[in-house]
């Protein structure tokens, strides 16, 4: 073969693959993970080999709930152990790595604040009966409240002001509304009992912070029900996930937490037979690896982006919307006739209320992005706090250059709420109940605060002012369609999502501002000098004819 | 004025000029929209366009290299000192003159002496270094399994890129204007796209 031929031959070959190439230059879509299916009508069938209706322990007239439960712990005798154990119990949580003691217990949060004196009203969310103070035995096994994770009728109900009972009585609800709440059939509650549904979960979860909403931004009643656009997994038409699907639940204990959170798991999906955890993170199905090979830019991503951070663009994303702000200080102002005034925003989301101060709502909330290793480090009842700045209730830890964090999305809540300016720490307040230093019944900001601080035997100096608070909880539930995920441009441009995020170096975001100057002004001056000279070229040759 | 032609630029080395040409333009226009300098097809298409033309330039590479090996066409990059200053005496005065090009291309020596300089720079240089950056840009996920991450940070990695581009950049408007300094403007086109240099 010639030296010629050897060269058209190379050239056809080059040729040849320039077209092949190219084809892979089509613009390439976000495919999708390729998550095992699960089938939605399997979910659905009655999975228990158990008729409670069948049972003769069940077939009396309870009259309280811990009577149910009694009956409950005849059969299931290591249940109530086994809940005692788990933070829907004790609302308390030790950290692994710091050993800060947290939980609902001993935190402050920005909504509703600290429990403490409050026992009565919160513990209409605490899986027992009775926690009315700080005498409360959490030893007593009948105190576990069963049903209120168990009832399979959604007619099992518990009101703030009972500390954990459920509705004995018929009772007007809330107080003067009109509005009447029905006794609980405690015997027919018990007897159609299984596995916790949304329902259940949501009792609580949903409505946290005292409105549907309010607390979290990716949980509220709109997941009772929710379609793909909600929620990829919950979708009732579609996978149909009910809350332990993810939150896979052994010994009552319920995987995930907001105070340590898998932040950063690696590997591939979790198989049967496997000795190891399996976290409520997405990875334990998708693996760290989800996108498909077409992809498989994106799959880069994982080491540094939470799966939440694309595939949760905006949280809240209904007209339930979530809460943002709570300014306590708001609170004791009266209407002009000196009596409570109440104030609905245009969504008929609470906006005021003379109680508990002002309120800030919003739907579809895009996300702040951190970086978050899993762990938050809370301010807990009597910590010191600097209250010439914001006050961080948490502080969730992460940092770029830890392999344990990721970039992840969070509600951060903003509030106001009162501090002793002498001790300098967020006091407690006496906010429910009908006795007279109740701030809700009274509207006296120093005697709640004095019975809230008996009760945390704090020291109370009298003097108390107000400080700007906020809360940061990553974002992990509502999970979009692949096709509502962020595009590469909501991050990779100059003002995108991640703008604020420190630590790495993401093109199209970042750069030397004066090597694009001199670089641009370099060319810039060679295309004048190029223009130049061909200009002055003309000039002579025109002269010279 | 007579003109006589000699055939300098084989079909090889025509090919592998504009589709290089059409490459390193199509990756300066990607490759700038990537670094954050406009919005023209997006930063997602941007990307996946600049990766394509980048394993193309790769596969094309290889053969012009192997090209110029079989071939010894790589002594025409060889540099010279040859006549450097009466080529930058003609293009700064000569020229506005009418003056005659002090250089006369043959087969052998197809490039004057500024040329020679300026094409192994762009070969030996721009050309290495934005492979190489652009290599480690492209497999920065893998740096961890190569034992790199300890002492190659993203940041320098596409700023050397950056640097390179802004170079390939020069070099093009450059080249671009000195086409047209042949005894017509159209001259030296010509002759890159029939492969017949027209020479007084």
């Amino acid at each position: 073969m010639s030296l010629g031929r050897k060269i058209i031959l190379s050239a056809a070959v080059v040729l040849a693959m320039l077209p092949t190439l190219l084809a892979f230059a089509l613009p390439v879509k976000i495919e999708g993970a390729s998550a095992p299916q699960a089938s939605s009508s399997a979910l659905k069938k009655r999975t228990s080999t158990a008729d409670h209706s069948k049972f003769k322990e069940l077939q009396q007239n309870f009259k309280t709930g811990p009577e149910v439960t009694q009956a409950c712990l005849l059969c299931h005798n290591e249940a109530a152990k086994q809940v005692q154990h788990t933070k829907h119990w004790t609302w308390e949580s030790k950290d692994p790595k710091t050993g800060q003691v947290r939980g609902k217990k001993n935190i402050i949060n920005n909504y509703c604040t600290s429990v403490l004196s409050n026992e009565k009203d919160c513990m209409a969310c605490h899986a027992g009966y009775g926690w009315k103070d700080s005498t409360f035995d959490f030893s007593v096994e009948k105190n576990v409240d069963c049903l209120v994770c168990h009832d399979n009728t959604g007619t099992y109900r518990k009101l703030p002001g009972d500390a954990g009972h459920p509705v004995y009585q018929r009772r007007e609800f809330p107080p003067k509304s009109g509005k009447f709440v029905e006794a609980v059939d405690l015997k027919q509650v018990a007897q159609s009992i299984g596995i916790p549904s949304r329902t259940n979960c949501g009792a609580c979860h949903f409505f946290g912070g005292g409105a549907n909403g309010a607390k979290h931004g990716d949980m509220d009643s709109s997941l009772q029900h929710p379609g793909k656009y909600l929620d990829v997994h919950m979708n009732e038409k579609g996978l149909n996930f009910s809350c332990t699907q993810c939150h896979a639940t052994s010994s009552h204990e319920v995987s995930g937490s907001r105070y340590n959170t898998s932040a950063a798991v690696t590997g591939p999906a979790h198989i049967r037979g496997k000795a190891d955890a399996s976290p409520a993170a997405c990875q334990s199905c998708h693996g760290d690896k989800p996108h498909s090979q077409k992809n498989a830019r994106l799959n880069q991503h994982t080491d540094k982006l939470a799966c939440q951070t694309c595939h949760i663009p905006e949280y809240a994303r209904n007209d339930i919307g979530t809460e943002l702000s709570w300014d306590w200080s708001k609170a004791t102002v009266m209407g002009p006739d000196g009596k409570r005034m109440v104030r609905k925003d245009s969504a008929g989301r609470r906006a005021f209320d003379s109680q508990k101060g002002e309120w800030k709502w919003e739907s579809h909330v895009i996300p702040e992005y951190r970086w978050f290793n899993g762990t938050s480090t809370y301010k807990v009842v009597g910590d010191k706090i600097d209250p010439s700045q914001t006050v961080q209730l948490n502080v969730v830890g992460g940092s770029p250059n830890d392999s344990e964090s990721r970039i992840w999305p969070t509600k951060v809540h903003r509030g106001k709420q009162p501090y002793d300016v002498v001790n300098n720490y967020l006091t407690v307040q006496h906010t429910g109940g009908e006795d007279e230093t109740a701030l809700w019944h009274n509207y006296d900001w120093q005697k709640a605060i004095g019975t809230g601080m008996k009760a945390a035997n704090l020291p109370y100096s009298g003097k108390f002012d107000f400080v700007k608070t906020e809360l940061t909880w990553p974002i992990t539930h509502m999970v979009a369609p692949k096709e509502d995920s962020l595009t590469c441009e909501q991050c990779h441009s100059k003002n995108g999502r991640l703008k604020d995020i420190q630590g790495i170096y993401m093109p199209a975001r970042d750069g030397k501002h004066w090597l694009d100057v001199i670089g641009w002004s370099l060319a810039l001056l060679t295309l004048i000098g190029v223009l130049v000279h061909g200009a002055i070229r003309i000039y002579s040759s025109k002269k010279e004819v | 004025m007579t003109a006589e032609k000699i055939y300098v630029f084989k079909r090889f080395e025509r090919f592998w000029h504009w589709s290089q040409a059409l490459l390193i333009i199509s990756m300066l226009i990607t490759g700038f929209e990537v670094h954050g300098s406009y919005a023209l097809i997006g930063f997602e298409d941007a990307v996946s366009y600049h990766t394509v033309f980048a394993w193309s330039l790769v596969t094309l590479w290889i053969f012009a290299i192997f090209w110029h090996f079989t071939t010894g066409e790589w002594k025409q990059y060889i540099p010279t000192t040859d006549k450097v200053v009466a080529m930058v005496k003609f293009y700064s005065v000569g020229i506005f003159k009418g003056e005659a090009h002090p250089y006369r291309p043959t087969k052998l020596k197809k490039h004057n002496p500024l040329q020679r300089i300026a094409y192994l720079g762009v070969l030996l240089f721009i050309g290495p270094l934005l492979w190489m950056t652009g290599w480690f840009y492209l497999f920065y996920s893998d740096w961890a399994v190569w034992g790199v991450s300890g002492f190659l940070s993203l940041e320098w990695v596409a700023f050397f890129h950056t640097v390179g581009a802004f170079m390939m950049l020069l070099f093009l408007i450059a080249h671009l204007y000195l086409t047209t300094t042949g005894h017509t403007p159209t001259a030296h086109i010509k002759a890159m796209i029939t492969g017949w240099e027209e020479v007084d």
